[in-house]
């Protein structure tokens, strides 16, 4: 790994100061980017750790939903949001495995927005705004394709703020290797109406299925999406699964998250 | 380089260390503890979890300078103040909860991790605790039975998986 410069900033102003160093790089939990950094995938000048910024961690009930600051492991979300959003409790309990989830984050996950990671399905499915240093994004917004996100340079999530569904549930049906998600489903019903985010099947990454959006709407029960055709997106194949596998999965997913909710 | 401090096996410590330095080489290089081992070096296989601040941490994928200030317990931690092996290591010679050893280390620190928050786990909670570290030798029943036994739970009927 190339060397850099290390800095540990307290606020959130400083991460940002810090961050217009040319080449800098802010490390949350670092779970993906130091694996990436071993092998010069990545190689910042300057690395800007955001895990000693107090305000940035947290679960919290708020206005409006659960509030959950971007630097939380998701060990603490699995532990702390369980009494308010047990659905979103069970994911986070979920990723990786316990070390991973001492250390990763719920801001570093959405910041690279990697196609198979389970956080962003719960908080598109969820209608969660992405808080960060200089604005509010909706996640529909937020999220822009693989590895892609609404993010500009040097901005920093600062929070994520969870509408509360009246029921929810998200499976899994994971690469048991590296437990990321083969097809994750995160199903959220709201008196407005039912979300579907689907992650790890789609080739730009988590995706809305809005035909079974609208089928649950209308009746939130198993057989609602019985008769759907598997979604449209173009899905990912690879060694683990064709993109018909994968499609199919989508369905058997949203199926058991539906009977889960 | 810049100094980083932090306190390893109730011990303060204090290294001039590069930003690029990783825990487990904070430990192993710079203090000489070797008990944690580098198996894959890419956060998969678990062989060198070490505690910080309670909490069960891959010390390949952490940098030292990021848990400056934070109290590590390392394999070598684990051990009884007069060096015999602690509660948890000697279940694993019990059962015969290795065979090459490599692995054990992180073994011990994943199961020591669970404990202090499930005392009593099923062996369901025990095989989702160790989720995160691979046993190439064993298979992993004999390592279950262990943190049974660790436990004070029975541990003759832990099925084979």
């Amino acid at each position: 790994m190339h060397n850099f410069q290390f800095v540990k900033p307290t606020t959130v102003a400083d991460a940002v100061a810090a961050l217009e160093h040319d080449g800098a790089q802010a490390l949350s939990g670092g779970q993906t980017l130091i694996p990436t950094m071993k092998q010069r995938l990545a190689a910042p000048e300057v690395l800007v750790s955001l895990t000693g910024i107090d305000a940035m961690k947290g679960v919290c009930k708020g206005d409006g939903g659960l509030h959950i600051g971007a630097a939380t492991p998701h060990a603490v979300v699995a532990r702390e949001a369980a009494a308010y959003y047990p659905a979103l409790a069970h994911l986070a309990g979920h990723i990786g495995d316990p070390a991973v989830r001492s250390r990763g984050t719920i801001g570093g996950s959405l910041a690279n927005n990697d196609p198979s990671a389970c956080y962003p399905s719960a908080v598109l499915a969820s209608d969660a705004v992405v808080v960060t240093n200089k604005r509010q994004i909706a996640a529909d917004d937020y999220f822009q394709g693989l590895f892609s996100t609404a993010l500009q340079l040097g901005e920093i999530i600062t929070e994520i703020r969870f509408p509360i569904p009246e029921r929810a549930a998200y499976v899994k049906f994971d690469q048991p290797a590296s437990r990321f998600a083969l097809v994750g489903v995160f199903v959220a019903k709201f008196a407005g109406g039912v979300r579907v985010a689907v992650t790890g099947a789609g080739e730009e990454g988590v995706f809305r299925w809005k035909e079974a959006e609208a089928a649950l709407s209308a009746g939130f029960h198993m057989a609602a999406i019985e008769d759907l055709a598997p979604p449209k997106q173009r899905m990912i194949g690879d060694l683990h699964g064709t993109p018909e596998y994968r499609a199919q999965m989508v369905k058997v997913m949203t199926k058991r998250a539906v009977g889960a909710a | 380089m810049t100094k980083v401090s932090m306190t390893v096996n109730g011990k303060a410590v204090s290294r001039e260390t590069e930003g690029r330095t990783l825990l487990v080489q904070f430990l192993r290089d710079g203090m000489g503890l070797t008990g944690t081992h580098v198996g894959c070096d890419t956060s998969q296989c678990g062989a060198c979890v070490v505690h910080v601040d309670g909490v069960p941490v891959k010390s390949c994928t952490v940098f030292a300078a990021d848990v400056a200030g934070g109290h590590v317990t390392t394999i070598e931690g684990m051990a009884n103040a007069d060096g015999t092996m602690g509660r948890l290591q000697q279940a694993f010679q019990d059962c015969h909860g290795l065979q090459c050893g490599f692995c054990t280390p992180g073994m011990v620190m994943s199961a020591a991790a669970l404990l202090a928050v499930n005392p009593t786990p099923t062996e369901a909670e025990i095989r989702a605790g160790l989720e995160g570290n691979i046993c190439r030798c064993t298979g992993y029943h004999n390592i279950v039975r262990a943190v049974m036994q660790a436990s004070g739970q029975a541990s003759a009927a832990v099925a084979a998986e």
